[in-house]
This record gives C-alpha cells, structure tokens and sequence, in this order.
C-alpha cells in the first residue's frame, strides 16, 4: 500500500509542478491546488496508514482500541485543508481581478508592468 | 573576581560619557583608576613559575561546552598588566588629546570597552569565552578605527579591517570546535573539553583532525596579528584617533593572534607542521614589514609598518618554539609593547603640537618640544636595541636564539638581522629626523603637548630604560612566569646587558653592532632619498595583497548580482523551475546517499478497490493537465479530490475525509463561477519548453515518490501521538481525539489558523469590491 501512497504523491506533484510551470494563471492555480493534495498525502503515508482504525474512544472506553491511527498527522493535515482553501480562493480572486485589470492569465505578458 | 572586574570595565564604558559630561578634563584620570586597579590586582595575585593564581567558571550552556572560565596563568597576567597598564595611561592622554572635543566621552567609553574585551580575552580559558572576547576586540576595534565617521577614509579602514579580522575569527572559531571535539574524543568529559588548560592531559597532535585543526587557528592569529597576506589592514587602521593606534594597533589587540600562539603551543606545537607555517609566516611579514616602513612619510604608517614587522618576528620565535626562542619572543613582546605605544604617543604629540604627521614636513623640534623628544629618544632607542635599553637586551636574546638551532638558524639571523638594520632606521625616522637637523615650517608654530600627554610616553620610555638597567624585575618575575606557561613547564631567565667573552657572545654583540651601525647608516642614507625610496615602494605595492583585497571586495557584489539576475528572472515560471532545480538538486542526492530508497519491509498489501481509487485520483490530476477547456480541467480536479476524500476514509481519517469533501466541492463551485466565462487560455509555451517543464515536473515527482518510501516507516516520534490517544477522554473529555487536538490541545494553533482564514476572506472580500484605476469611477 505504501508503494501505491507513494506513486500517487509522486503523480501528484509531478503533475501540480507541471500546472504551474504553464504561463496561465488559471493553470497555476489548479496546479496550486493539486500540490495542496499531494503534500497533505505525503504526511498522511509518513504518519503510517492504518486501515478502518479511526482515533475515536468508544462509548464506556478511556482510550482509543490499541493499533488505532496517529491522530498527529491528521490535525495537521485538518488545518492544512482549511488553509490551503483560504489560500486558494484569494488567490482565485485575485487572479480573476488581474484578468479584469490586464485583459490577459498570461504571467509573462504582466512582466514589464504592461 | 575576574569577572567582575571586566563586568566593572563595561559598565564605565557605558557611564563613561555621563562622566566625561560631569567631570570635564578629570574624567579620563578617574576613569582610568579602573584598569590601574586592574592591575594591581593581577600584581597581587601574581601566579608563581608555571603556576595559576586565580580562576573562576561560571555555567553558561554547559551543554555546548560554554562557560564563562577565566584563569590567570603567567601568560595571561603579563598581558594583563600591559593591557590594563598601558590602557591605564592612554586613557589619561586620550583626556588630553580630545580636549575640547565633544566626541571625547565617546572616545573614552569605547577604550574602556575595548579594554574590558581584551582582558577578558587575556585570561579566557574556556574556547568559547576566548572566541567571544577575541570577537567584541574585533568590534571595538571597528568602531575606533572608524571614530572620525565623517571620513570616508576612515570608513573604508574599519571595514577592511573588521573583514579581515572577522573572516580570521571564524575560520579560528571552526578551528577551536575542532580541537574541543578531537579533546572530547580522547577522553576529556562534558565541558573540560573546551578549558584550554585542561587540554594538556591530552595530546591533541595526536588526533587525526590535528593539521586543520592548525590551519584554522593559525587563520585567525595571522588575520589578528597582521601576518602576511594579511597584513594590509593594519596601515590601515592608523586612521583611527592616535591613543586608540598606541593601544589596539601597537601594544595590545595585534599582540592577541601572538598570545593565541603562546597559549595553544603547548598542546598544539612543537610539530613540523607547526614550525614550518609559523615560522615562515613569522619570517615572510618580520622583512616585508620592515621594508615597507621605510617608504612612509606619516609617522603613523611607519610605526604601523615597524609593528607589522615586530609581530612578525615574534611569529617566527613562537615558530621555532626553543626555550631560547620562547624567552626572547617574551622579552621582545614586552619591550615592544612599552617602546610602540610611547612612539605612538610620541606621534600624536607631534601631530598635536604642529599639525602634521609627515615626516618631511617636521624638523628641528627638539627645542619646541623637549618633552616628547627625551620619551622619543628613550623608546626609539630601546626600538633600534641600543645597550642600556630593554630592546637591547631582547634583541641579543633573539640573536642567541637563533645561533642556538643549526641548519636553519643562519638564514633565520641573516633575516632578523636585516629586519633589525631597517627597524633602526625606522626608529631614526620616528624619534629624530622630526627633532633635530633643519627647521621646517609645520602648518602651524608648534608647541609642547600638556602634562597628561607627556605622562604616558615618559612614563613608558623611563620603563624600558629601567627594565634595561634592572633586569631582575623582569626575569626573576614577569618573564619565567609567561615563558613557562607558554612552554608548558617551569624555567629559569637570565637577562642581562653584557654576556662576558665567549665566543657565542662576542658573536652576537658583532651582530648587535652591525645592526646598529647599520641602521644608522641606511638612516642617514634615507633622510636624503626618502622620495626614490617612497617611488621603489610604490611600484612594489602595486601587486599585493591589498589589490587583491579590493578587487575581490569589488567583484563579490558584481558576481552575486550576476547570480541573482540568473535565478530571480522576472518570469514566473522561469523563477519556479530554478526553484524546483534547487530544491531536487539538494533531496536527491541526499536521499541517495542518507536514505538508501528502498521497500521497506512490513508493507501493507493492496486491496483492489485501493488501486481503482488511486487511479481516480492520477486521471484526475492527469485530466486537470490535459483539458484545454477550462470548466472540464476544474471538473476533472475535483474528481482527484473526492478520490483523496474517499481515501482519507478508508484509512482510518473521518475527520479528513468530510473536511476534504467540503473543500473540494466550494473549491470546484469558486473556481467554475470565477473562470468559467474568461475566454480560453491557449497553450503559450514551446514545444521544447513544454518537454523541459515535463521532465523537471516529472523530475521532481519521482524524488517525491522516493521520499514518501524513505520516510514512511511510522518516523514521528511516537510519544506526542500517545499522549493525545492516552488523555484526549480523561483530561479533555472529548472521544474523537483529532478533533480534540486541533480544539483543546493546539488550540491556539486553531486559533491561528481561523485568523488566517478570515484574513483570506477579508482579502477576498476586499478584492470583488475593488475599483481599480480608472474605469468607471463614482462609487466608493
């Protein structure tokens, strides 16, 4: 399972680094998104995957059943999304009003401040 | 106590100011019963043979190896009474030579300051201590050398020499860590490591890391100690006030890259690495030294050129390392401390008393200022080594050192001798062509310095004249105690004026006598040829350290611009594939040669449904690539998404798994309402490039892929993880402890974390009611 975890980070990435290299904002955007994914999967695998084994405690339990998953790496990953969103939909915004301002989602055609 | 004391310094300098404020002209006299003090404290408590009279540790980060440790050794107590002596008796001639001045309690703070540095670096026993210490004399001295800021000379001087220094200390910082590490490896614990006196239970020579260990700290004694190639600063420090010249740049801070040789050649001399480097650096900067003094004109220049000179030689007697050559490198360093800060005190009266340091302006000013002319007269002559002085005797000593060894020796007195002629006629150049022979008009009439400068240069003359005659409160006290911490065993000193009629000291009065006669005659040639002299020096000097120093001072900023215009393009994309480069260029090899990318052992095997999801996901993610439609590219995004959703809950992530949902599906509705009316955005980039951006993409995916197989071995440390399982219900009273985490234990993590997206809808918010520029305006 880790093989596959890791094939999908690398796909992932390969293809969220690829969007973004394109000169479309648009296209930067997606790949922003896709990164996004493929980092919150990295720490997910390195945190050790365990099936149907969520960190809740029973009802009359104290502790979670023994072999349950790491709940760390999920918290982390929990505020990760709900950054990245916050991230992403600013950014959508603003490159929605660039589009408005330059009349293009060409990053190279805004180098020179035209 | 010791530390007390320098803590005592630092707060003068800090009150310093206020005090020159309150008690006008009798500020630096008080002031300067504080480093006198000093003194008499090292004088009482004066350490016997090779003995330690006082130390004191106090904890710092003990598990670094730091403590502030301090012990007083023979070494140290020389050097702290000529220290706190001398900066005793420039502090009261600094209050003379500022007189009327309103940066005088500037001057006079930063002196104590530096003062305080330099002690402390004295008797600092622990590596740390000494590299801090050996760092504020680097500062304070910046800040003197630059004291008249308004200068552009000034500046230029202070920032080489801060550079120079700075670059030597770092390069003796690394070289400290080492020697503290190679003493931890052989069997010193916890912090005795790093107490250089405990360093001699163990043989650092023995240690492989011995020969960089060396170099390193031999950077920094020759940066500190002007050694060639790194001489050049110093000349160049002459810019600073002349009290601060007299006591930094003569008698005490270039004196500390010799004391760190005398202090580590006990536990890292003695070798043939050692001698070679020491003694041809020592060799190298005592002629280069000696001639360029002779093509000065500034008094200053020449005196700085004559210490380049003197330091060099006592390099080239630590160098050597024999008893003989340790005793004569003591007497030299004493009697030059006291001769060059006399001579510098002697310039600034000069300077003070006509307005000029140019030698060839100045003549005849005997009768003007007979005062400055008998300290003159008294330190120049113990400079040129005339018989009574204490130069004399030290330069017969150094003489007899050298006859001592055998093959080498010849050279290394045919070499001395030849610095010594021209050390003489510097000397002449100094303290008499300015006095006697024909008047000339200085910029105006001059006139005798007052008493607080003629106090410290009578002072220090009447003391070498003094040593000279009586011996015995040198050798039976001062110098066995620092000879015998230096060699690491007790000795015996004999100084004395005439050494009978052996054949060895018929020898070496012959060689005193040419030297003298010498110089005078190179003198007397001099004072009429000072220009050809002068021409000869600056052809020389046009190679040299000091172009290469400014020419690589000029191209540092040329290449790191040329470096910066080379990966922060104003392209976007350029600048993210020159991350990306970066970024893979230092994880894979890293992950190679550290993680050894392998399967590791106890994989959980694969479900087929677990594979149909991960191709979900990759088609999304490929799709999102390939659609040129817009619409269709965000669809196809949030396909991957949900894919990741639905895994977060197959392993064991509910919370993970509706967040993602949520998520994904606002994303997709935001991105579709914002983009799906702009017009298509066609393909721009060439095929090459295209097939560029895809390599590196695919690139940086495979080490990615990689990573995630080094580090998934369940990594983290397990404890945080069980404590949040194990106290989630009884402390928090919460049975999903992910949620438990983020709102009880991290909860000013969350916190944080919804500031941020408010800030983010705030912006959001803020730029959907922009009006930009000048469209349609009205409306606020």
């Amino acid at each position: 399972m880790e093989l596959l975890l890791a094939v999908v980070v690398g796909g992932l990435y390969a293809s969220g680094l690829y969007l973004m290299l394109r000169r479309s904002l648009v296209k930067l955007l997606l790949g922003l998104v896709l990164l996004g994914h493929a980092a919150n999967l990295l720490i997910f695998s390195a945190g050790g995957v365990v099936r149907g084994e969520a960190p809740l405690v029973a009802p009359g339990e104290i502790t979670p059943p023994p072999g349950a998953a790491d709940p760390l790496p999920q918290a982390l990953i929990l505020t990760a999304i709900v950054i990245g969103f916050a991230v992403v939909s600013f950014a959508a915004v603003l490159a929605r009003r660039v589009f408005e301002v330059t009349g293009t989602d060409d990053p190279a055609a805004m180098e020179n401040g035209s | 106590m010791l530390s007390a004391m320098i803590a005592g310094l630092l707060v003068a300098a800090v009150l310093a100011p206020l005090a020159e404020r309150r008690l006008g002209l009798w500020a630096a006299p008080v002031l300067a019963a504080l480093p006198a003090a000093f003194a008499a404290v090292v004088l009482l408590n004066f350490p016997r043979g090779g003995g330690v009279a006082l130390t004191e540790v106090r904890p710092w980060v003990t598990d670094l190896g730091a403590e502030l440790a301090f012990a007083l050794d023979g070494l140290a107590a020389v050097l702290a009474l000529l220290v706190a002596g001398i900066g005793a008796l420039i502090l009261i001639y600094a209050g003379g030579y500022m007189a009327g001045k309103a940066t005088r309690g500037r001057l006079l703070a930063y002196l104590l300051a530096f003062l305080a540095a330099m002690l402390g670096l004295v008797l600092a026993d622990n590596v740390v201590t000494l590299f801090v210490f050996w760092e504020a004399t680097s500062v304070v001295s910046f800040l003197l050398i630059g004291f008249d800021h308004h200068k552009g000379e000034s500046r230029a001087a202070a920032v080489q020499a801060l550079l120079v220094t700075g670059a030597g200390g770092l390069a003796m910082l690394a070289g400290l860590i080492l020697a503290g590490q190679a003493a931890s490896d052989l069997g010193l614990a916890g912090t005795e490591a790093w107490r250089i006196s405990a360093w001699a239970t163990v043989d650092l020579r023995q240690h492989p890391h011995y020969f960089p260990t060396l170099l390193l700290i031999l950077a920094g004694a020759a940066t500190k100690s002007a050694q060639w190639p790194f001489h050049f600063w110093l000349p160049g420090a002459m810019a600073a006030p002349t009290p601060v010249s007299a006591l930094l740049h003569s008698a005490t801070m270039v004196k500390a890259g010799v004391f760190l040789l005398a202090r580590l050649s006990p536990h890292l001399g003695g070798t043939p690495e050692w001698g070679w480097l020491v003694t041809s650096a020592g060799v190298v900067t005592m002629l280069v030294g000696a001639g360029m003094a002779l093509g000065q004109r500034d008094l200053k220049r020449i005196l700085a050129y004559t210490t380049v000179s003197v330091l060099g030689t006592l390099t080239m007697l630590l160098g050597v390392g024999t008893e003989l050559a340790v005793k004569s490198a003591v007497v030299l360093l004493v009697a030059h401390a006291l001769y060059k800060a006399a001579l510098f005190l002697v310039a600034g009266n000069v300077d003070h008393g006509t307005g000029t340091r140019d030698i060839t302006a100045l003549g005849g000013l005997a009768r003007h200022l007979p005062w400055t002319f008998t300290a003159a007269v008294l330190a120049a002559l113990s400079m040129a080594g005339a018989p009574p002085m204490f130069g004399f005797v030290g330069k017969e000593l150094l003489y007899t050192s050298k006859l001592d060894l055998e093959a080498l020796g010849a050279k290394l007195v045919i070499a001395a001798v030849i610095a010594n002629i021209a050390l003489v006629a510097a000397a002449g150049m100094v303290a008499v062509k300015p006095f006697l022979f024909r008047r000339r008009e200085p910029p105006h009439p001059p006139h005798e310095a007052p008493a607080s400068m003629l106090l410290g240069p009578l002072l220090l003359g009447l003391a070498g004249l003094f040593v000279g005659l009586v011996p015995a409160t040198f050798d039976r006290t001062l110098g066995p105690a620092m000879a015998a911490a230096i060699l690491g065993r007790e000795v015996e000193m004999k100084l004395k004026l005439w050494h009978g009629l052996s054949v060895e000291a018929l020898t070496v009065l012959v060689l005193s006598t040419v030297t003298v006669a010498g110089g005078v005659g190179l003198f007397l040639v001099l004072r009429r040829r000072m220009a050809t002299a002068r021409r000869l020096l600056e052809h020389a000097s046009r190679v040299g350290p000091t172009r290469a120093f400014n020419a690589s001072l000029a191209a540092l900023p040329k290449a790191a611009d040329r470096l910066s215009r080379l990966v922060q393009t104003p392209s976007l994309g350029r600048s993210l594939s020159v991350i990306i480069a970066a970024t893979l260029s230092v994880a894979a090899p890293s992950l190679i040669l550290l993680g050894r990318p392998s399967l590791p052992a106890g994989l959980t095997e694969v479900q087929l449904h677990e594979v149909a999801l991960a191709v979900l996901i990759l088609a999304g993610a490929a799709m999102a690539v390939v659609f040129p439609k817009r619409l269709a590219a965000v669809v196809a995004l949030g396909l991957s998404g949900i894919g990741i959703a639905l895994l977060f809950a197959l392993f064991s992530a509910p919370d993970l798994a509706m967040t993602q949902i949520m998520v994904e599906s606002l994303t997709v509705i935001l991105l579709a309402l914002l983009f799906a009316h702009l017009p298509p955005s066609p393909e721009r980039s060439s095929r090459a490039e295209r097939l560029g951006h895809a390599l590196l993409a695919g690139a940086a995916g495979v080490v990615m892929a990689l990573f995630v197989l080094v580090v998934v071995p369940g990594s983290f440390p397990p404890s945080t993880s069980e404590y949040f399982l194990a106290e989630s219900f009884s402390a928090a009273h919460g049975r999903n402890v992910v949620n438990v985490i983020l709102v009880d234990f991290r909860a000013l993590d969350t916190l944080g974390e919804i500031t941020v997206v408010a800030l983010a809808g705030l912006g959001v918010w803020a730029l959907l009611r922009l009006k930009l520029g000048n469209d349609r305006g009205g409306e606020p």
